[in-house]
């Protein structure tokens, strides 16, 4: 059992949870994530490590209640345990494991999109750390949804804040806040990281790919174990089938298949819709609805 | 014309096919007390018992059997379970027909022995009857790591716990016990009642398992040596890294690996309506492979509701799979396609599995495994239509720890090297045995592996201990 130590409402959705795991904090690094599940009869969440501080033991994350377990998650309290905690898994984001002096030269920049936020924290601010200063885009749907701007100005370098709808900073997508800055703006980037939905991803790659601007994408498809042990987080990356679990999460962006990735999202779609009704009616879900197939 | 009485095994009961296929419990239902007694009353005790030259763990067979006859349960227990750490496992998934049971005397003329099913017996009664192996040693005090909680991993756990070691077993999934929690079906292998129980023995022994630890990556081998005080480390971590056939199609939505839709089923309880684990039940499920692997895949599919069709493109006789579970798979109503071979896995429109392409093949010449290699028959493509496939192919041990593990040596197929007799590696103070080192094998394999580990690691701290 792993205690949670602190939580955070980011939004009425949205939360941050300190979570004691001595071992994944003492030996992971940003890019890593981890996989949780809230009791005993849980599903296995692969979540991306935010933050971590290795004296306390802590390891943070930052999700959204979405399906039944998140929001099992989100009705969990400080002070309260989730089940299982392991990891870190997957492999460190390049920037940290390669030559500090190779990254020192580049002038990186970050696109976050919604709860993508969270994990480019930490690498943001190991760079900062380092002495680097790198660029940051926070992209978000409303204003309520941009979460991690405080933190973030504290260890980036210029930071643009963009919103679907215009209520927070620019008014549209973060690609055009890409094209922007490079083409009105005169800024010239080496290194893109974007993290984000899979479909803001894609056309961050997109848009890029137009500025010949190598570009890093993490990948969050469906897993089980996360050690490689399934192959439920297949992918194809430059032709190749990789474990997103193993091989990654992080990829080459211009050499990910994004239209299978995002295909192969939606095997469970209507199961998981469906754990999710019976989580939030309880004992009234008993279908019938038409609608759900609860009933079959 | 029938053998006459004492050559022909005791029978025992099984679920009725048709009823089991719709359930998870488990196919054969054991001895009864009387029918247990009964066989074990056709064990001969040969002065030199061939069985137990036929057993990896060289469990006392004869021994068990004997106290069995009087109907003394504790007596056989206790001799059972000084040989081996998981006698309720070996008696529902070792193949005996081609090891221990091979080699019975009483097999020339009639049935052998009902070796597993009397080993099963005596297992789950002393379970029912509250027995407890016992730990012969007192505390050493000298700390030893042993990563993976399989039948190589517990084995090694628990002959060490018995000389008095410190044992900590370091498991990467969220429950002990490998491949028997998360591969082998609960039909055959129930959870709760037998493999739980059995992880539990081990813990009685004094053993420690700490799980969700991924060594390699929560910690490394140098650290748990460097930091933790651990003396000697044994590698029992698997073979669980999935094959794919690499044909066009295959990351569509509808192919699974067999590791994932049992890890689901077993690991996760995804049959169960509690478990918040998704699994896709389709109409049709098409399983390719011909190993136990694919049997487990295609009658958890069955259970789940699915008609299923296995693929193997060589021919019955060259089946890896135990004859038994051939036989069950067939009474419960799969199909088998025969010399048949995918190459392209076919989607409609919305990317979902539609149907699978294969080919006919036929056995041409022997190959390295002495088996003869099959051949497509050219020309002789066609489709058959199924809503998923379940690729059972095999698997490779992973890379995760040795890649992470200075100076422990890999061969080709990414095995760890390691002596034959002991499970030394290239690493001072670090053994390795059962599939992590012969790759995918079996339960019985591992467990020997892990026992002459054991027996090695304590004549290594022994030996540093005099030399200190
Ligand atoms: C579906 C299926 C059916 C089978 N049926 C049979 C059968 O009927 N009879 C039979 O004899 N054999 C059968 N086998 C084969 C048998 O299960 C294996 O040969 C045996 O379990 C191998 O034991 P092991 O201890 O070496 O490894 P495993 O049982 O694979 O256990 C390895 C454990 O190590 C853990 N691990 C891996 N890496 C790490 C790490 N870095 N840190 C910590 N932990 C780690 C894994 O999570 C796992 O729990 C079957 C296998 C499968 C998959
Ligand atoms: S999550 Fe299972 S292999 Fe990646």
């Amino acid at each position: 059992m792993y205690l949670i130590k602190r939580k955070e409402m980011l939004h009425s959705t949205i939360f941050l949870m300190d979570i004691v795991a001595p071992r994944v904090a003492k030996n992971c690094q940003p890019g890593q994530f981890i996989i949780l599940r809230v009791d005993a009869d849980g599903e296995r969440i692969p979540l991306t490590i935010c933050d971590y501080n290795r004296e306390e033991g802590t390891v943070t994350i930052v999700t959204q209640a979405m399906g039944a377990s998140t929001h099992k998650l989100m009705a969990l309290e400080e002070g309260a345990y989730v089940q299982d905690f392991v990891g870190p898994l997957g492999c460190p984001s390049d920037l940290v494991t390669g030559d500090i002096e190779e990254v020192r030269k580049k002038k990186i920049l970050f696109v976050a999109g919604g709860l993508g936020t969270a994990p480019v924290y930490p690498q943001v601010k190991w760079l900062h750390e380092h002495g680097i200063e790198a660029d940051v885009i926070i992209g978000a749907k409303t204003k309520d949804l941009i979460i991690y701007e405080d933190d973030m100005r504290k260890v980036c370098g210029n930071l643009y804040i963009t919103t679907d709808d215009g209520s927070c900073g620019r008014h549209g997508l973060v690609t055009q806040v890409i094209s922007d800055l490079i083409e009105k703006e005169g800024k010239h980037y080496d290194l893109c990281v974007s993290i984000g939905p899979m479909i803001m991803m894609k056309f961050c790659v997109l848009t890029t790919r137009k500025y010949d601007l190598p570009t890093i994408v993490s990948m969050n498809p469906i897993m089980v174990d996360g050690t490689g042990m399934c192959g439920a987080c297949r992918l194809t990356v430059g032709g190749e089938v990789k474990f997103a679990c193993i091989d990654g999460p992080e990829f080459d962006g211009f050499k990910v298949d994004f239209d299978e990735a995002m295909d192969r999202m939606k095997l469970y779609r209507t199961e998981e819709g469906r754990a999710l009704l019976k989580f939030r009616e309880g004992d009234t879900h008993h279908g019938g609805c038409g609608n759900c197939g609860g009933d079959k | 014309m029938a053998l006459p009485e004492g050559f022909v095994r005791v029978p025992i009961t099984e679920q009725d096919p048709k009823v089991r296929a719709g359930n998870f419990e488990e196919v054969c239902l054991g001895y009864t007390d009387e029918e247990a007694v009964l066989e074990a009353s056709r064990c001969l005790n040969c002065k030199k018992p061939m069985c137990v030259e036929g057993c990896p763990v060289r469990v006392n067979i004869p021994g068990f059997i004997e106290a069995l006859k009087g109907g003394n349960i504790e007596e056989s227990y206790s001799r059972l379970s000084a040989c081996t750490a998981l006698p309720a496992v070996c008696g529902r998934v070792c193949p005996q027909e081609t090891q221990c049971e091979s080699k019975c005397i009483r097999g020339i003329k009639g049935d052998a022995v009902a070796i597993g099913k009397l080993e099963r017996y005596v297992a789950d009664k002393a379970r029912s009857l509250g027995m407890k192996p016992v730990v012969t040693a007192a505390p050493n005090g000298h700390k030893v790591a042993v990563i993976g909680s399989g039948p190589a991993g517990l084995t090694c756990a628990g002959d060490l716990a018995r000389l008095g070691y410190d044992v900590t077993v370091f498991e990467a999934l969220h429950e002990a016990g490998g491949v028997l929690t998360y591969g082998i079906p609960e039909f055959r292998l129930p959870k709760e009642k037998v493999v739980r129980p059995e992880v539990e023995n081990i813990r009685s022994l004094g053993v420690k398992i700490e799980t969700n630890v991924i060594v390699g990556k929560s910690v490394t081998i140098d650290q748990l040596m460097e930091d933790e005080g651990f003396e000697a480390v044994f590698i029992g971590s698997g073979a669980g890294l999935p094959m794919f056939m690499n044909i066009p199609g295959e990351n569509a939505k509808g192919v699974f690996s067999a590791n994932e839709f049992l890890t689901r089923n077993n690991l996760m309880k995804a049959f169960r309506d509690d478990s918040d684990t998704p699994i896709y039940r389709p109409a049709r499920v098409a399983v390719v492979g011909g190993g136990n692997v694919a049997m487990d895949a295609a009658r958890t599919a069955l259970r789940l509701g699915s008609s299923v069709t296995i693929i193997y493109r060589r021919s019955e006789a060259e089946l890896p799979a135990r004859a038994e579970e051939v036989h069950h798979a067939r009474e419960e109503g799969i199909v088998f396609e025969m010399l048949t071979n995918p190459v392209e896995i076919l989607t409609n429109d919305d990317k979902f599995v539609r149907a699978i392409k294969c080919v006919r093949m036929e056995l041409g010449e022997p190959d390295q495994s002495g088996r003869r290699r099959p051949v497509p028959v050219e020309g002789s493509e066609f489709e058959i239509e199924t809503d998923a496939v379940i690729m059972a192919l095999g698997t490779s041990p992973n890379p995760m720890l040795s890649s992470a593990t200075p100076g422990l040596e890999i061969n080709k197929r990414r095995c760890i090297i390691a002596e034959e007799t002991t499970g030394k590696t290239s690493r001072e103070g670090v053994y390795a045995g059962g599939d992590a080192v012969s790759g995918a094998a079996t339960v019985i394999l591992a467990m020997g592996a892990g026992k002459d580990a054991a027996a090695a690691i304590d004549e290594y701290i022994r030996l540093k201990r005099t030399n200190l």
